[in-house]
Protein backbone atom coordinates (compact mmCIF):
# COMPACT_ATOMS: atom_id res chain seq x y z
CA UNK A 1 0.00 0.00 0.00
CA UNK A 2 2.34 2.48 -1.09
CA UNK A 3 -0.51 4.75 -2.17
CA UNK A 4 -0.57 5.97 1.39
CA UNK A 5 2.96 6.75 2.00
CA UNK A 6 2.62 10.03 -0.23
CA UNK A 7 1.00 13.29 1.74
CA UNK A 8 -1.23 14.56 -1.44
CA UNK A 9 -3.05 10.72 -1.70
CA UNK A 10 -3.57 11.04 2.53
CA UNK A 11 -5.19 14.58 1.92
CA UNK A 12 -6.97 12.77 -1.44
CA UNK A 13 -8.00 10.18 0.37
CA UNK A 14 -9.47 11.98 3.53
CA UNK A 15 -11.04 14.25 0.89
CA UNK A 16 -12.79 11.50 -1.08
CA UNK A 17 -14.10 10.06 1.86
CA UNK A 18 -15.63 13.24 3.06
CA UNK A 19 -17.62 13.83 -0.17
CA UNK A 20 -18.55 10.34 -0.05
CA UNK A 21 -20.21 10.54 3.12
CA UNK A 22 -21.68 14.35 2.83
CA UNK A 23 -22.99 14.49 -0.91
CA UNK A 24 -25.68 11.23 -0.33
CA UNK A 25 -26.53 12.64 3.26
CA UNK A 26 -27.99 15.89 2.15
CA UNK A 27 -28.67 14.48 -1.59
CA UNK A 28 -31.35 12.24 0.10
CA UNK A 29 -33.62 15.06 1.30
CA UNK A 30 -33.19 16.75 -2.09
CA UNK A 31 -34.67 13.28 -4.33
CA UNK A 32 -37.27 13.06 -1.11
CA UNK A 33 -38.26 16.85 -2.81
CA UNK A 34 -37.93 15.84 -6.09
CA UNK A 35 -35.18 18.42 -6.53
CA UNK A 36 -32.72 16.04 -7.53
CA UNK A 37 -30.93 18.36 -9.55
CA UNK A 38 -29.95 21.57 -7.06
CA UNK A 39 -26.92 20.27 -6.84
CA UNK A 40 -26.08 20.60 -9.95
CA UNK A 41 -27.26 24.59 -10.30
CA UNK A 42 -25.78 24.87 -7.12
CA UNK A 43 -22.54 23.85 -8.80
CA UNK A 44 -23.18 26.45 -11.44
CA UNK A 45 -23.65 29.18 -9.21
CA UNK A 46 -20.40 28.25 -7.49
CA UNK A 47 -18.16 29.05 -10.88
CA UNK A 48 -18.99 32.68 -9.93
CA UNK A 49 -17.72 32.36 -7.00
CA UNK A 50 -14.32 30.27 -7.81
CA UNK A 51 -13.86 33.19 -10.31
CA UNK A 52 -14.25 35.91 -7.79
CA UNK A 53 -11.74 34.38 -5.53
CA UNK A 54 -8.75 34.19 -8.40
CA UNK A 55 -9.42 37.72 -9.46
CA UNK A 56 -9.57 39.02 -5.72
CA UNK A 57 -7.07 36.69 -4.59
CA UNK A 58 -9.02 35.00 -1.87
CA UNK A 59 -9.39 31.36 -1.47
CA UNK A 60 -11.39 29.91 -3.88
CA UNK A 61 -12.96 27.20 -1.65
CA UNK A 62 -13.99 29.88 1.07
CA UNK A 63 -14.97 31.87 -1.74
CA UNK A 64 -17.27 29.32 -3.74
CA UNK A 65 -19.00 28.39 -0.34
CA UNK A 66 -19.98 32.36 0.12
CA UNK A 67 -21.04 33.02 -3.16
CA UNK A 68 -22.86 29.32 -3.33
CA UNK A 69 -25.01 29.53 0.26
CA UNK A 70 -25.95 32.88 -1.77
CA UNK A 71 -27.26 31.20 -4.71
CA UNK A 72 -29.24 28.63 -2.87
CA UNK A 73 -30.97 31.04 -0.76
CA UNK A 74 -31.37 33.26 -3.90
CA UNK A 75 -33.29 29.63 -4.88
CA UNK A 76 -35.43 29.32 -2.19
CA UNK A 77 -36.42 32.41 -2.21
CA UNK A 78 -37.64 32.41 -5.86
CA UNK A 79 -39.33 29.41 -4.40
CA UNK A 80 -41.46 31.25 -2.03
CA UNK A 81 -42.25 34.35 -3.71
CA UNK A 82 -42.14 32.94 -7.47
CA UNK A 83 -42.89 35.98 -9.22
CA UNK A 84 -41.23 35.15 -12.65
CA UNK A 85 -42.02 31.45 -13.53
CA UNK A 86 -40.05 29.13 -10.67
CA UNK A 87 -37.74 27.58 -13.43
CA UNK A 88 -37.38 30.78 -15.78
CA UNK A 89 -35.75 32.58 -13.04
CA UNK A 90 -33.77 29.13 -11.64
CA UNK A 91 -32.36 28.97 -15.24
CA UNK A 92 -30.84 32.54 -15.43
CA UNK A 93 -29.17 31.91 -12.05
CA UNK A 94 -27.47 28.96 -13.42
CA UNK A 95 -26.11 29.97 -16.43
CA UNK A 96 -25.62 33.49 -14.81
CA UNK A 97 -23.38 31.89 -12.43
CA UNK A 98 -21.09 29.73 -14.91
CA UNK A 99 -21.12 32.97 -17.21
CA UNK A 100 -19.80 35.14 -14.12
CA UNK A 101 -17.20 32.91 -13.23
CA UNK A 102 -15.63 32.65 -16.62
CA UNK A 103 -15.72 36.22 -16.66
CA UNK A 104 -13.74 36.35 -13.51
CA UNK A 105 -11.44 34.12 -14.03
CA UNK A 106 -10.54 35.34 -17.30
CA UNK A 107 -10.23 39.41 -15.87
CA UNK A 108 -7.98 38.18 -12.71
CA UNK A 109 -4.44 38.44 -13.29
CA UNK A 110 -2.83 35.52 -15.32
CA UNK A 111 -6.03 33.65 -14.57
CA UNK A 112 -7.88 31.54 -17.65
CA UNK A 113 -11.00 28.83 -18.40
CA UNK A 114 -7.29 26.43 -17.88
CA UNK A 115 -7.66 27.42 -13.93
CA UNK A 116 -11.35 26.44 -13.76
CA UNK A 117 -10.74 23.14 -15.18
CA UNK A 118 -9.43 21.52 -12.14
CA UNK A 119 -12.76 23.10 -10.05
CA UNK A 120 -15.11 21.92 -12.90
CA UNK A 121 -13.87 17.94 -13.26
CA UNK A 122 -12.48 17.81 -10.10
CA UNK A 123 -8.24 17.53 -9.13
CA UNK A 124 -7.69 15.91 -6.11
CA UNK A 125 -3.86 15.38 -6.29
CA UNK A 126 -3.80 19.32 -5.83
CA UNK A 127 -5.93 19.39 -2.30
CA UNK A 128 -3.92 21.28 -0.50
CA UNK A 129 -3.44 21.72 3.23
CA UNK A 130 -5.60 24.08 3.85
CA UNK A 131 -8.08 23.25 1.20
CA UNK A 132 -8.50 19.98 3.82
CA UNK A 133 -9.09 21.97 6.53
CA UNK A 134 -11.84 23.73 5.29
CA UNK A 135 -13.12 20.87 3.64
CA UNK A 136 -13.09 18.92 7.19
CA UNK A 137 -14.63 21.70 8.84
CA UNK A 138 -17.67 22.40 5.74
CA UNK A 139 -18.76 18.30 6.03
CA UNK A 140 -18.71 18.41 9.97
CA UNK A 141 -21.45 20.80 9.35
CA UNK A 142 -23.29 18.97 6.75
CA UNK A 143 -23.03 15.81 9.12
CA UNK A 144 -24.24 18.03 11.96
CA UNK A 145 -27.19 19.19 10.02
CA UNK A 146 -28.46 16.06 8.11
CA UNK A 147 -27.75 13.35 10.99
CA UNK A 148 -29.27 15.39 13.36
CA UNK A 149 -32.38 17.34 11.99
CA UNK A 150 -33.20 14.31 10.29
CA UNK A 151 -36.63 13.86 11.42
CA UNK A 152 -37.33 17.42 10.67
CA UNK A 153 -35.90 17.59 7.42
CA UNK A 154 -37.69 14.43 6.56
CA UNK A 155 -41.19 15.70 7.35
CA UNK A 156 -40.50 18.67 5.75
CA UNK A 157 -39.38 16.83 2.71
CA UNK A 158 -41.83 14.69 2.59
CA UNK A 159 -44.93 16.98 2.84
CA UNK A 160 -44.25 20.90 3.83
CA UNK A 161 -47.95 21.94 3.72
CA UNK A 162 -48.03 19.04 6.86
CA UNK A 163 -45.05 19.67 8.27
CA UNK A 164 -46.17 23.60 8.52
CA UNK A 165 -49.05 22.38 10.36
CA UNK A 166 -46.88 20.69 12.98
CA UNK A 167 -45.45 24.04 13.99
CA UNK A 168 -42.56 22.79 12.53
CA UNK A 169 -39.83 26.52 10.79
CA UNK A 170 -40.56 25.21 7.63
CA UNK A 171 -38.99 28.30 6.35
CA UNK A 172 -35.78 27.92 8.02
CA UNK A 173 -35.39 24.22 7.33
CA UNK A 174 -35.71 24.54 3.59
CA UNK A 175 -33.21 27.78 3.25
CA UNK A 176 -30.76 25.42 5.76
CA UNK A 177 -31.37 22.89 3.50
CA UNK A 178 -30.29 24.65 0.46
CA UNK A 179 -27.30 25.88 2.87
CA UNK A 180 -26.15 22.74 3.27
CA UNK A 181 -26.54 21.69 -0.25
CA UNK A 182 -24.45 24.26 -1.13
CA UNK A 183 -21.77 23.67 1.17
CA UNK A 184 -21.58 20.28 -0.09
CA UNK A 185 -20.93 21.37 -3.28
CA UNK A 186 -17.92 23.26 -2.40
CA UNK A 187 -16.29 20.48 -0.22
CA UNK A 188 -17.05 18.17 -3.34
CA UNK A 189 -15.57 20.68 -5.73
CA UNK A 190 -11.66 19.67 -5.55
CA UNK A 191 -12.63 16.05 -5.63
CA UNK A 192 -15.23 15.43 -8.37
CA UNK A 193 -15.81 18.84 -9.70
CA UNK A 194 -18.35 21.07 -9.68
CA UNK A 195 -20.44 19.91 -12.91
CA UNK A 196 -20.38 16.34 -11.66
CA UNK A 197 -21.72 16.84 -7.72
CA UNK A 198 -25.34 16.34 -8.39
CA UNK A 199 -24.06 13.05 -9.63
CA UNK A 200 -22.95 11.70 -6.03
CA UNK A 201 -25.96 13.85 -4.57
CA UNK A 202 -28.26 11.73 -6.19
CA UNK A 203 -27.16 8.17 -7.56
CA UNK A 204 -25.74 7.10 -4.82
CA UNK A 205 -29.42 7.63 -3.62
CA UNK A 206 -31.27 6.46 -6.19
CA UNK A 207 -28.98 2.96 -5.78
CA UNK A 208 -29.55 2.52 -2.41
CA UNK A 209 -33.49 2.80 -3.01
CA UNK A 210 -33.33 0.09 -5.52
CA UNK A 211 -32.97 -2.37 -2.38
CA UNK A 212 -34.75 -0.12 0.59
CA UNK A 213 -38.33 0.35 1.54
CA UNK A 214 -37.26 2.76 4.65
CA UNK A 215 -35.96 6.14 4.30
CA UNK A 216 -33.03 5.28 7.32
CA UNK A 217 -31.65 2.36 5.27
CA UNK A 218 -31.49 4.29 2.60
CA UNK A 219 -29.76 6.80 4.15
CA UNK A 220 -26.93 4.73 5.32
CA UNK A 221 -26.84 2.33 2.43
CA UNK A 222 -26.41 6.07 0.24
CA UNK A 223 -23.77 6.97 2.38
CA UNK A 224 -21.80 3.77 2.50
CA UNK A 225 -22.17 3.58 -1.27
CA UNK A 226 -20.75 7.13 -1.52
CA UNK A 227 -18.02 6.23 0.43
CA UNK A 228 -17.41 3.18 -1.36
CA UNK A 229 -17.02 4.73 -4.96
CA UNK A 230 -14.97 8.20 -3.97
CA UNK A 231 -12.27 5.31 -2.27
CA UNK A 232 -12.75 3.59 -5.14
CA UNK A 233 -12.40 5.97 -7.79
CA UNK A 234 -9.60 7.42 -5.54
CA UNK A 235 -7.16 4.60 -5.70
CA UNK A 236 -8.07 3.72 -9.45
CA UNK A 237 -6.95 6.85 -10.52
CA UNK A 238 -3.75 6.79 -8.46
CA UNK A 239 -2.98 2.88 -9.81
CA UNK A 240 -4.44 4.15 -13.04
CA UNK A 241 -3.66 6.92 -14.14
CA UNK A 242 -7.51 8.25 -15.01
CA UNK A 243 -9.28 11.04 -13.76
CA UNK A 244 -10.39 10.67 -10.39
CA UNK A 245 -13.99 12.49 -10.90
CA UNK A 246 -14.97 10.69 -13.58
CA UNK A 247 -13.90 7.51 -12.57
CA UNK A 248 -15.55 7.82 -9.20
CA UNK A 249 -19.23 9.42 -10.96
CA UNK A 250 -18.99 6.24 -13.39
CA UNK A 251 -18.56 4.24 -10.44
CA UNK A 252 -21.18 5.08 -8.88
CA UNK A 253 -23.47 4.42 -12.62
CA UNK A 254 -22.28 1.15 -12.20
CA UNK A 255 -23.31 0.71 -8.72
CA UNK A 256 -26.77 2.02 -9.99
CA UNK A 257 -27.24 -0.65 -12.68
CA UNK A 258 -25.52 -3.62 -10.66
CA UNK A 259 -28.06 -2.67 -7.90
CA UNK A 260 -31.24 -2.30 -10.25
CA UNK A 261 -30.63 -5.56 -11.72
CA UNK A 262 -30.42 -7.47 -8.31
CA UNK A 263 -33.08 -5.96 -7.13
CA UNK A 264 -35.85 -6.99 -9.57
CA UNK A 265 -35.88 -11.23 -7.96
CA UNK A 266 -35.85 -8.87 -4.46
CA UNK A 267 -38.80 -6.90 -5.35
CA UNK A 268 -40.40 -9.87 -6.57
CA UNK A 269 -39.94 -12.52 -3.86
CA UNK A 270 -41.17 -9.43 -1.88
CA UNK A 271 -44.21 -8.90 -3.74
CA UNK A 272 -45.10 -12.68 -3.50
CA UNK A 273 -44.20 -12.47 0.48
CA UNK A 274 -47.07 -9.78 0.82
CA UNK A 275 -49.96 -11.90 -1.72
CA UNK A 276 -49.00 -14.73 0.75
CA UNK A 277 -49.77 -12.14 3.53
CA UNK A 278 -53.02 -10.69 2.16
CA UNK A 279 -56.46 -12.79 2.94
CA UNK A 280 -57.64 -14.15 -0.10
CA UNK A 281 -60.74 -12.99 -2.12
CA UNK A 282 -60.22 -9.38 -0.67
CA UNK A 283 -59.62 -6.98 -3.88
CA UNK A 284 -60.27 -4.08 -2.06
CA UNK A 285 -56.92 -4.62 -0.47
CA UNK A 286 -54.90 -5.48 -3.47
CA UNK A 287 -51.78 -3.26 -4.34
CA UNK A 288 -50.56 -0.92 -6.29
CA UNK A 289 -47.53 -2.51 -8.20
CA UNK A 290 -44.57 -0.62 -8.08
CA UNK A 291 -44.31 -0.21 -11.87
CA UNK A 292 -48.60 0.36 -13.87
CA UNK A 293 -48.68 -0.20 -17.62
CA UNK A 294 -49.98 2.59 -19.88
CA UNK A 295 -53.50 1.00 -19.72
CA UNK A 296 -54.15 1.36 -15.97
CA UNK A 297 -54.04 5.25 -16.11
CA UNK A 298 -57.02 7.15 -17.12
CA UNK A 299 -56.84 10.80 -18.87
CA UNK A 300 -59.05 13.45 -17.09
CA UNK B 1 -71.20 19.85 23.51
CA UNK B 2 -69.68 22.79 25.11
CA UNK B 3 -70.19 26.14 23.95
CA UNK B 4 -66.58 26.89 23.52
CA UNK B 5 -65.52 27.70 19.81
CA UNK B 6 -62.80 25.51 18.34
CA UNK B 7 -62.27 27.35 15.22
CA UNK B 8 -64.00 30.50 14.46
CA UNK B 9 -63.56 32.54 10.93
CA UNK B 10 -65.42 35.79 11.06
CA UNK B 11 -65.71 37.73 7.14
CA UNK B 12 -63.03 35.74 5.73
CA UNK B 13 -61.94 36.32 2.55
CA UNK B 14 -59.04 34.98 0.70
CA UNK B 15 -57.53 35.50 -3.36
CA UNK B 16 -55.74 32.85 -5.35
CA UNK B 17 -54.01 34.71 -7.87
CA UNK B 18 -55.72 38.24 -7.38
CA UNK B 19 -59.38 35.65 -8.11
CA UNK B 20 -61.34 36.15 -4.99
CA UNK B 21 -62.07 32.84 -4.11
CA UNK B 22 -63.38 33.85 0.05
CA UNK B 23 -66.29 35.93 -0.23
CA UNK B 24 -66.44 36.68 3.48
CA UNK B 25 -66.95 33.52 5.29
CA UNK B 26 -68.48 33.28 8.78
CA UNK B 27 -67.88 29.74 10.20
CA UNK B 28 -68.13 28.91 14.33
CA UNK B 29 -67.25 25.25 14.94
CA UNK B 30 -67.82 24.30 18.67
CA UNK B 31 -66.12 21.93 20.96
CA UNK B 32 -67.13 18.38 20.02
CA UNK B 33 -68.92 18.93 16.79
CA UNK B 34 -68.12 17.09 13.54
CA UNK B 35 -68.83 19.76 10.70
CA UNK B 36 -68.99 18.69 6.88
CA UNK B 37 -67.80 21.44 4.64
CA UNK B 38 -70.04 20.64 1.08
CA UNK B 39 -69.76 22.38 -2.12
CA UNK B 40 -69.10 21.87 -5.78
CA UNK B 41 -65.36 22.63 -6.90
CA UNK B 42 -64.24 25.79 -6.96
CA UNK B 43 -66.37 26.68 -4.10
CA UNK B 44 -63.67 27.81 -2.12
CA UNK B 45 -64.30 24.89 0.64
CA UNK B 46 -60.57 23.70 0.38
CA UNK B 47 -59.52 26.99 0.26
CA UNK B 48 -61.43 28.08 3.38
CA UNK B 49 -59.83 24.85 5.00
CA UNK B 50 -56.48 26.06 4.04
CA UNK B 51 -56.73 29.16 5.34
CA UNK B 52 -57.55 27.61 8.68
CA UNK B 53 -54.19 26.33 8.82
CA UNK B 54 -52.21 29.27 7.44
CA UNK B 55 -51.22 27.78 3.74
CA UNK B 56 -53.40 30.47 2.43
CA UNK B 57 -53.43 34.52 3.24
CA UNK B 58 -56.11 36.14 4.26
CA UNK B 59 -57.26 39.42 2.65
CA UNK B 60 -59.55 40.53 5.34
CA UNK B 61 -61.33 38.64 8.05
CA UNK B 62 -60.26 37.33 11.59
CA UNK B 63 -59.08 33.28 12.22
CA UNK B 64 -59.12 32.38 15.53
CA UNK B 65 -57.85 28.71 16.28
CA UNK B 66 -59.18 27.62 20.53
CA UNK B 67 -59.69 31.32 20.68
CA UNK B 68 -56.34 32.74 19.93
CA UNK B 69 -55.79 34.60 16.84
CA UNK B 70 -54.20 32.05 14.21
CA UNK B 71 -51.06 34.78 13.70
CA UNK B 72 -50.54 34.40 17.43
CA UNK B 73 -51.50 30.57 17.88
CA UNK B 74 -48.87 28.06 18.43
CA UNK B 75 -50.13 25.15 19.65
CA UNK B 76 -50.13 22.83 16.67
CA UNK B 77 -49.95 19.70 18.63
CA UNK B 78 -53.54 20.23 19.23
CA UNK B 79 -54.22 20.17 15.42
CA UNK B 80 -54.50 17.03 13.28
CA UNK B 81 -54.45 17.80 9.98
CA UNK B 82 -54.57 15.52 7.03
CA UNK B 83 -53.70 17.37 3.53
CA UNK B 84 -55.79 16.25 0.37
CA UNK B 85 -53.61 14.09 -1.37
CA UNK B 86 -53.71 10.80 -3.17
CA UNK B 87 -50.53 9.47 -1.91
CA UNK B 88 -48.18 9.79 1.30
CA UNK B 89 -45.03 8.52 -0.88
CA UNK B 90 -42.03 11.37 -1.36
CA UNK B 91 -39.29 10.55 -3.88
CA UNK B 92 -37.39 7.93 -1.42
CA UNK B 93 -38.53 5.37 -0.12
CA UNK B 94 -40.34 5.53 3.55
CA UNK B 95 -41.76 2.68 5.80
CA UNK B 96 -45.35 3.53 7.04
CA UNK B 97 -43.97 4.41 10.69
CA UNK B 98 -41.12 6.40 9.34
CA UNK B 99 -44.33 8.50 7.61
CA UNK B 100 -46.36 8.10 10.62
CA UNK B 101 -43.96 9.49 13.17
CA UNK B 102 -43.82 12.87 11.42
CA UNK B 103 -46.76 13.53 12.74
CA UNK B 104 -45.70 13.52 16.09
CA UNK B 105 -42.97 15.93 15.81
CA UNK B 106 -45.13 18.69 17.22
CA UNK B 107 -45.15 17.25 20.44
CA UNK B 108 -41.44 16.18 20.42
CA UNK B 109 -38.62 18.49 21.41
CA UNK B 110 -35.83 18.77 19.44
CA UNK B 111 -37.15 16.23 17.10
CA UNK B 112 -36.53 13.55 19.54
CA UNK B 113 -39.04 10.73 19.82
CA UNK B 114 -39.26 8.78 23.23
CA UNK B 115 -41.02 6.21 24.24
CA UNK B 116 -44.07 7.60 24.74
CA UNK B 117 -43.95 9.18 21.18
CA UNK B 118 -43.27 5.85 19.62
CA UNK B 119 -46.35 4.10 21.65
CA UNK B 120 -48.36 7.23 20.26
CA UNK B 121 -47.62 6.18 16.76
CA UNK B 122 -48.51 2.64 17.03
CA UNK B 123 -51.73 3.12 18.58
CA UNK B 124 -52.29 5.82 15.53
CA UNK B 125 -51.44 3.02 13.59
CA UNK B 126 -53.92 0.43 15.45
CA UNK B 127 -56.53 3.36 14.86
CA UNK B 128 -56.33 3.15 11.19
CA UNK B 129 -55.94 -0.85 11.08
CA UNK B 130 -52.43 -0.66 9.69
CA UNK B 131 -50.24 -1.91 12.49
CA UNK B 132 -49.36 -4.94 10.34
CA UNK B 133 -48.17 -2.37 7.38
CA UNK B 134 -46.02 -0.46 9.92
CA UNK B 135 -42.41 -1.24 8.27
CA UNK B 136 -43.56 -1.77 4.84
CA UNK B 137 -43.31 1.44 2.52
CA UNK B 138 -45.85 3.53 1.55
CA UNK B 139 -45.13 3.15 -2.18
CA UNK B 140 -46.42 -0.52 -1.63
CA UNK B 141 -49.87 0.74 -0.63
CA UNK B 142 -53.20 1.13 -2.09
CA UNK B 143 -54.91 4.45 -2.72
CA UNK B 144 -56.96 3.62 0.93
CA UNK B 145 -54.14 2.43 2.49
CA UNK B 146 -52.19 5.92 1.68
CA UNK B 147 -55.30 7.92 3.29
CA UNK B 148 -55.34 5.90 6.01
CA UNK B 149 -51.34 7.01 6.88
CA UNK B 150 -52.22 10.35 6.13
CA UNK B 151 -54.91 9.95 9.00
CA UNK B 152 -52.40 7.82 11.55
CA UNK B 153 -49.87 10.84 10.68
CA UNK B 154 -52.37 13.55 12.10
CA UNK B 155 -53.87 11.19 14.62
CA UNK B 156 -50.11 10.96 15.99
CA UNK B 157 -50.16 14.06 17.53
CA UNK B 158 -53.39 12.92 19.77
CA UNK B 159 -55.00 15.85 18.85
CA UNK B 160 -58.60 17.74 20.02
CA UNK B 161 -59.47 19.16 16.25
CA UNK B 162 -58.69 17.10 13.01
CA UNK B 163 -59.03 19.09 9.81
CA UNK B 164 -59.49 17.10 6.56
CA UNK B 165 -59.51 17.85 3.28
CA UNK B 166 -61.71 15.24 1.26
CA UNK B 167 -60.21 12.21 3.15
CA UNK B 168 -62.81 9.60 1.04
CA UNK B 169 -61.09 11.22 -2.45
CA UNK B 170 -60.37 8.11 -4.12
CA UNK B 171 -60.72 5.31 -1.33
CA UNK B 172 -61.82 2.22 -1.91
CA UNK B 173 -65.05 1.13 0.40
CA UNK B 174 -63.16 -1.14 2.58
CA UNK B 175 -61.23 1.83 3.80
CA UNK B 176 -63.85 4.39 3.30
CA UNK B 177 -65.37 1.89 6.55
CA UNK B 178 -62.45 1.67 8.36
CA UNK B 179 -61.92 5.65 8.31
CA UNK B 180 -65.60 6.04 9.40
CA UNK B 181 -65.11 3.88 12.40
CA UNK B 182 -61.77 5.75 12.84
CA UNK B 183 -62.90 8.99 13.01
CA UNK B 184 -66.14 7.45 15.08
CA UNK B 185 -64.17 7.03 17.51
CA UNK B 186 -62.37 9.95 17.79
CA UNK B 187 -65.77 11.99 18.08
CA UNK B 188 -66.97 9.17 21.10
CA UNK B 189 -63.30 10.34 22.97
CA UNK B 190 -64.32 13.87 22.32
CA UNK B 191 -62.22 15.41 19.18
CA UNK B 192 -63.41 18.36 17.23
CA UNK B 193 -63.33 17.60 13.63
CA UNK B 194 -64.32 19.83 10.44
CA UNK B 195 -63.69 17.84 7.10
CA UNK B 196 -63.88 19.20 3.54
CA UNK B 197 -66.10 16.11 1.87
CA UNK B 198 -67.69 16.12 -1.64
CA UNK B 199 -70.30 13.55 -0.01
CA UNK B 200 -71.56 12.76 2.76
CA UNK B 201 -71.32 9.12 2.36
CA UNK B 202 -70.21 6.54 5.03
CA UNK B 203 -69.49 9.75 7.54
CA UNK B 204 -73.06 10.98 7.18
CA UNK B 205 -74.49 9.28 10.33
CA UNK B 206 -71.30 11.21 12.16
CA UNK B 207 -71.86 14.65 10.79
CA UNK B 208 -73.80 17.02 13.05
CA UNK B 209 -73.98 20.49 10.84
CA UNK B 210 -73.16 20.91 7.38
CA UNK B 211 -71.83 24.08 5.60
CA UNK B 212 -72.69 24.41 2.36
CA UNK B 213 -70.65 26.84 0.04
CA UNK B 214 -70.92 28.44 -3.33
CA UNK B 215 -68.66 31.03 -5.02
CA UNK B 216 -66.69 31.43 -1.85
CA UNK B 217 -70.28 32.52 0.26
CA UNK B 218 -71.98 30.37 3.11
CA UNK B 219 -74.98 28.64 1.11
CA UNK B 220 -76.27 26.89 3.81
CA UNK B 221 -75.19 26.22 7.40
CA UNK B 222 -77.39 23.51 9.55
CA UNK B 223 -78.24 19.79 9.78
CA UNK B 224 -76.93 17.70 6.58
CA UNK B 225 -78.99 17.80 3.26
CA UNK B 226 -80.80 14.80 2.95
CA UNK B 227 -79.44 13.12 -0.21
CA UNK B 228 -82.41 12.44 -2.93
CA UNK B 229 -82.71 10.49 -6.24
CA UNK B 230 -79.62 8.28 -7.47
CA UNK B 231 -77.44 10.20 -4.85
CA UNK B 232 -79.31 8.15 -1.89
CA UNK B 233 -78.94 5.17 -2.98
CA UNK B 234 -76.80 2.30 -1.15
CA UNK B 235 -73.34 2.31 -2.93
CA UNK B 236 -73.48 5.17 -4.96
CA UNK B 237 -69.93 6.30 -6.03
CA UNK B 238 -68.63 9.43 -8.10
CA UNK B 239 -66.28 9.41 -10.27
CA UNK B 240 -64.86 13.19 -10.08
CA UNK B 241 -61.74 14.56 -12.23
CA UNK B 242 -60.38 16.49 -9.13
CA UNK B 243 -56.70 16.71 -10.46
CA UNK B 244 -55.69 20.04 -11.75
CA UNK B 245 -54.47 19.55 -15.43
CA UNK B 246 -50.85 18.70 -15.53
CA UNK B 247 -51.42 16.48 -12.32
CA UNK B 248 -50.87 12.85 -12.61
CA UNK B 249 -54.01 11.11 -14.31
CA UNK B 250 -56.46 10.03 -12.12
CA UNK B 251 -56.09 5.95 -11.48
CA UNK B 252 -58.82 3.73 -12.22
CA UNK B 253 -60.96 2.35 -9.01
CA UNK B 254 -60.07 -0.95 -10.34
CA UNK B 255 -56.62 -0.74 -8.46
CA UNK B 256 -57.26 1.51 -5.68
Amino acid sequence: MDILNYAFMQRALLAAVLVGITAPAIGIYLVQRRQALMGDGIGHVAMTGVGLGFLLSWSPVWMATLVSVLGAVLMELIRWYGKTRGDIALAMLFYGGMAGGVMFINLAPGGSNANLTSYLFGSLSTVSESDVTAICLLAAFVVLVTVGLRRQLFAVSQDEEFARVTGLPVRALNLLTAVTAAVTVTVAMRVVGLLLVSALMVVPVAAAQQLTRSFAATFAIAVALGVGVTLGGTVTSYYQDVPPGATIVLLTIGAFIVLSLLATPLARRRARALAAAQPAGDPAECTIPATRGAADEVGV
Amino acid sequence: MSDESVISLRGVRAELGSRPVLRGIDLTVRRGQVVALLGANGSGKSTAVRTIIGQVPVTAGEIELFGTPRRRFRDWARVGYVPQRTTAAGGVPATVTEVVSSGRLSRARFGVLRRADHEAVRRALGEVGMADRAKDSVNALSGGQHQRVLIARALAAEPELLIMDEPMAGVDLASQEVLAETLRGQVAAGATVLLVLHELGPLEPLIDRAVVLRDGCVLHDGPPPEAVGQHALPGHDHVHPHAPAGAEPARTGLLS
